[in-house]
């Protein structure tokens, strides 16, 4: 493709990078090797371990076993390694510049990744004896101390394998506490508001409580007003984000915590948006019983595509009998295991994903308090940078236009006047940067209250030349959008495939999550979904 | 000095970018959070390590405090196992592409929607399930979720599950069903084991009802110990419309047969053991299948990953089927919940499953019973030992110490003194057995490696 007049254009006369994703035309591994290839060979049993038991089979009853194989593939080792490799490769994965709102992209370092998988960390077993982990032990116990003074609270925990698990770990503790208390069944509703993340107000479901979800105002947050309507004794408590994905900082929160504890209820302080207010705010001094910080999100640890993770829940004295064990605990220096008083027993098995923990505790030596407060500076700086030249590009506008004054580390977008005007969507436009090789931004959480929302996150890692690019994207695409919206509508043109087809993916007939079901569908009802390998 | 991992941090440069703001400074930019709500003091955190070789010496003298399985001989396993992780399998889940990033879309992050479809696809002829959803944080999440599922299917509130689990995973179960409100709560039944230490099948049609939602039954059992029922319990679950969930570990279908076969209409289990290191626990990983069917598909709280269309005839792409359902797409009212999860350990499962074909799980089953065989021989022949619950166990089984003469935290402690980590002490969670161990023996240990322990409890417990 070259010159302006090819489809789609160019992006080299608008000074953009001319991107094009790797593309293999790769088959799915099932498809793939041939009979009595392999991938890896079993160490065979010695002479002795042989003849004392010859007859493997005999040693499974007889209806236990497995009569025919897996129909796995069959490759050399290799073909393995090739396959995926290349599936990597089909991966933007971050090579560009992702902006990914909420989720506060960061630099994975290197080193801590490279210390978490010595031997000393992969090959530990969970019920190891304490004596034989004080290494893990000591980390998870200085990762604890660093939180506490990030937030005030009085104790973490690293079971949660999310944020997500560490809303729910908070749902279950307020069971515990009210249980203690007397008053389990009557206080079974929990508060949230629609811009908090779907996990407070679905994990509060899953533990069994009422949901109260509180509208905005036009200033962006709940009233007070609103919550004071909700707060009854029924209230089991509250849970929300602050400052919110809108970039929007609820400066009435402490009157809020007050007006639940008033009611007998518990706060519950969702740090999913902790970058831009690291060593500005502590969850505790702001009354909150308990919060939770996401490890990889604004702790440097890998976020992996969707985990491992790990949900850092953190809370004040009064709750430290409720938590999930094991604790770890330092007694002169050394290190063992107990289990809280009236614990809620475990959310997940173990004391949580321990490579992640070090690689945080790593992340928080190498950035030190200086560098925390740094990195909150720096993202809080990014994001009004570039709101300052996203909100003069024709068809964009920021949620709430009427709050002039700054946000926090990111802000929700609308595109809905460039929808109204050229017919291109948020999708459209997210399809067609990635076209320049800018990794897919983020829209919104459900609902969406923002029409046709984005929700860029600059972050500290980020630099400003990295920045300025993703802004030129932008500006070309929905410039694009206007000249020849075409070009948006039908993106990705350089990707691995072209864009996908989700209609049909809730009908039993159109979903295949396996390759045996896609198989026996396509036998079925041959028409249903696509049939030939990805070409172009 | 600019800091490593924050670009703009060299000098000036946040000036230049505050500029185009029009805010005078970084402070206004933080003019939303009231005065009263700023902290009042600097952060006190441990002094910065600046310097990758500072940081990287005191992490490297931190971690070797410990003592791992590959510095020891390690018998442990009970819900954890260490298994050989081939090397490929690291090199290709440590790829910066869906190591480092969040998602992209379907189109651009579509090596990563591929892989994460030959994970469900392979795990699906292993299991011979038809429907697999993403992962879960672990095997005793995946139980709880499907009891949940099972529940919402049958509009029943009650469930059953074995004595013999694993209690960490029993304490998660715990937590899955209980509810804020009473009428929501699920309840939870216990069946006991018989003196062969399986399932009691006895206790358990003794349990059954019409308000049973689900079976849950596992194979092997905690125990180690292969349960040859799970059809008879499939067919007595049938009879009162209950569902029945098989708790399994993949890597054991190569040669035990697979809950599809055995009409288990649900299966949860791990991915740990499928090319996942255990990480001190932070390998752990959960799996939730089932048939095919509306009734499963609908009740799913996953993501999950199916082939579709796209905008070009004939190509191939992969999709979200049912997002409506989960948190993301309907919050309160969708299926439990969720969130990020170790979606990574999906990618490592696929490579290892692909590595290992049929004949890699065979032989990797075979290995085990055998190796697993020759442990307990050796291990009954001690005086003082004794091997419970007889033969027909995959991996695990049950060492007696009542007759050691020394408390087993003693015998554990001698062990550890020369080296060798002793199998998981199941007197706390099981006293009805009396001094018991869990030990468990893998593919990973030689007949040398086996020989040192008997020969090394012959010592201990002389």
């Amino acid at each position: 493709m070259t010159g302006a007049d090819s489809f789609p254009p160019d992006a080299a006369h608008a000074g953009l990078r001319r991107y094009h994703a790797a593309r293999w035309d790769e088959l799915t591994v099932m498809e793939l090797g041939q009979p009595g290839r392999r991938g890896v060979l079993i160490p065979p049993a010695e002479p002795a371990i042989a003849a004392s038991a010859a007859d493997a089979a005999a040693l499974i009853p007889e209806r236990a076993r497995r009569a025919r194989p897996p129909a796995l593939p069959e490759l050399s080792e290799w073909e393995v390694l090739r396959h995926y490799l290349r599936l990597s490769q089909q991966t933007l994965g971050m090579m560009g510049v992702s902006l990914f709102g909420t989720c506060t992209m960061k630099y994975n370092p290197a080193v801590s990744a490279s210390v978490s998988r010595l031997p000393q960390v992969r090959e530990m077993h969970p019920l190891q004896h304490p004596d034989t982990m004080q290494g893990l032990l000591e980390i998870v116990c200085r990762l604890d101390l660093a939180l506490r003074e990030l937030s005030g609270m009085d104790r973490f925990v690293f079971q949660p394998g999310g944020g997500a698990d560490a809303a729910y770990t908070h749902a279950c503790i307020t069971r515990a506490y009210h249980a203690a208390r007397g008053e389990l069944g009557q206080r079974d509703e929990i508060i949230t508001t629609i811009q908090a993340h779907p996990c407070n107000s679905a994990t509060s479901a899953a533990a069994g409580f009422k949901v109260i979800t509180l509208p905005l105002e036009e200033n962006g947050y709940p009233s007070l007003r609103a919550l004071q309507a909700a707060l009854s004794d029924r209230t089991a408590a509250l849970m929300v984000n602050n400052p919110d994905d809108m970039g929007i900082y609820n400066p009435e929160i402490t009157r809020w915590v007050d007006a639940v504890h008033e009611a007998g209820g518990l706060c519950f302080y969702d740090h999913a948006n902790f970058n831009g207010v690291m060593g500005k705010v502590r969850a505790a001094e702001l009354g909150f019983d308990a919060c939770m910080f996401m490890l990889h999100k604004t702790f440097g640890a890998p976020k992996a595509g969707g985990g491992p993770a790990v949900g850092a829940y953190g809370c004040t004295e009064r709750l430290v009998p409720y938590l999930p064990g094991p604790l770890v605990v330092e007694q002169d220096g050394a290190f063992t295991l107990t289990e809280p008083a009236d614990g809620i027993g475990r959310v997940r098995e173990y004391l949580g994903n321990l490579p992640q923990v070090l690689i945080a505790y790593a992340w928080v030596r190498a950035m030190g308090a200086e560098g925390i407060e740094e990195a909150s500076d720096l993202s809080v700086l990014a994001s009004n940078y570039m709101d300052a030249q996203l909100v003069q590009i024709r068809g964009v506008t920021r949620s709430h236009p009427q709050l002039t004054g700054p946000r926090m580390e990111m802000v929700r977008y609308s595109l809905e006047t460039l929808t109204r005007e050229t017919g291109v969507t948020a999708v459209d436009v997210q399809n067609r940067m990635t076209d320049f090789g800018i990794d897919a931004f983020w829209l919104s959480h459900e609902p969406w209250l923002v029409p046709e929302p984005f929700t860029p996150e600059a972050g500290e890692m980020w630099s400003r030349e990295d920045i300025d690019e993703w802004i030129g994207v932008l500006w070309h695409v929905c410039q694009e959008a206007y000249e020849t919206p075409e070009v948006v509508r039908s993106a990705p043109h350089c990707q691995v495939t072209r864009r996908v087809v989700g209609t049909g993916l809730d009908d039993p007939l159109g979903w295949a999550t396996t390759w045996r079901a896609y198989q026996r569908k396509q036998q079925e009802h041959p028409a249903v979904p696509a049939a030939a390998p990805g070409t172009s | 000095m600019g800091h490593p991992y924050m670009a703009n941090s060299a000098p000036g440069l946040a000036e230049e970018m505050l500029a185009q703001t029009g805010y005078a400074s970084v402070d206004e930019l933080f003019a939303q959070v009231p005065p009263e709500h700023r902290m009042k003091r600097p952060l006190e955190l441990p002094e910065r390590l600046g310097s990758e070789a500072a940081l990287r010496r005191h992490l490297t003298e931190l971690v070797g405090r410990n003592t791992s399985c590959e510095d020891a001989l390690s018998f442990l396993g009970a819900g954890t196992y260490r298994h050989h992780v081939p090397a490929i399998c690291d090199e290709i889940a440590g790829r910066h592409e869906w190591l480092t990033s969040v998602w992209g879309t379907p189109a651009s992050d579509q090596g990563r929607f591929q892989a994460w479809f030959e994970y469900s696809s392979q795990l699906g002829e292993l299991l011979d399930l038809e429907f697999v959803g993403l992962p879960v944080y672990s095997w005793g999440c995946a139980a709880g979720h499907a009891l949940r599922m099972a529940a919402r299917i049958t509009g029943r509130s009650k469930v059953l599950v074995p004595r013999v689990l694993d209690p960490e995973r029993r304490a998660v179960i715990g937590n899955y069903c209980a509810s804020a409100q009473q009428s929501r709560q699920i309840e939870i039944e216990t069946v006991g084991f018989g003196p062969d230490g399986r399932l009691d099948i006895a206790d358990l049609r003794a349990r059954l009802s019409a308000d049973v939602a689900a079976v849950y039954v596992e194979n092997p059992n905690y125990f180690g110990l292969i349960e040859d029922q799970v059809a008879d319990v499939v067919a007595a679950a049938a009879a009162v419309g209950a569902e029945v969930i098989a708790g399994v570990d993949p890597l054991s279908l190569g040669v035990l047969a697979p809950p599809g076969e055995l009409g288990a209409g649900l299966a949860v289990g791990t991915v740990q053991t499928l090319g996942v290191h255990m990480n001190g626990g932070g390998g752990t990983g959960g799996f939730i299948a089932s048939r095919d069917e509306e009734r499963y598909a609908r009740e799913y709280p996953t993501l999950q990953v199916s082939i579709c269309d796209t905008t070009e005839p004939g190509q191939r792409g992969y999709g979200i089927p049912l997002f409506a359902q989960t948190s993301y797409g309907a919050r309160e009212e969708g299926n439990d919940w969720t969130g990020n999860s170790v979606y990574l350990w999906a990618i490592a499962s696929a490579a290892y499953m692909a590595a290992m074909g049929p004949a890699g799980f065979a032989e990797i089953g075979t290995a085990i019973l055998q190796r697993g065989q020759y442990a307990a021989d050796r291990l009954a022949a001690v005086p003082g030992l004794a091997v419970r619950f007889g033969p027909g166990f995959f991996r695990e089984f049950v060492v007696d110490f009542a007759a050691a003469g020394k408390p087993l935290a003693q015998v554990d402690a001698e062990l550890r003194a020369r080296g060798i980590f002793g199998g998981a002490d199941l007197s706390r969670a099981f006293p009805e057995l009396g001094p018991c161990a869990l030990y468990c023996v893998t593919e990973t240990h030689t007949q040398a490696d086996i020989d040192r322990l008997a020969d090394a409890l012959t010592e201990v417990i002389r």
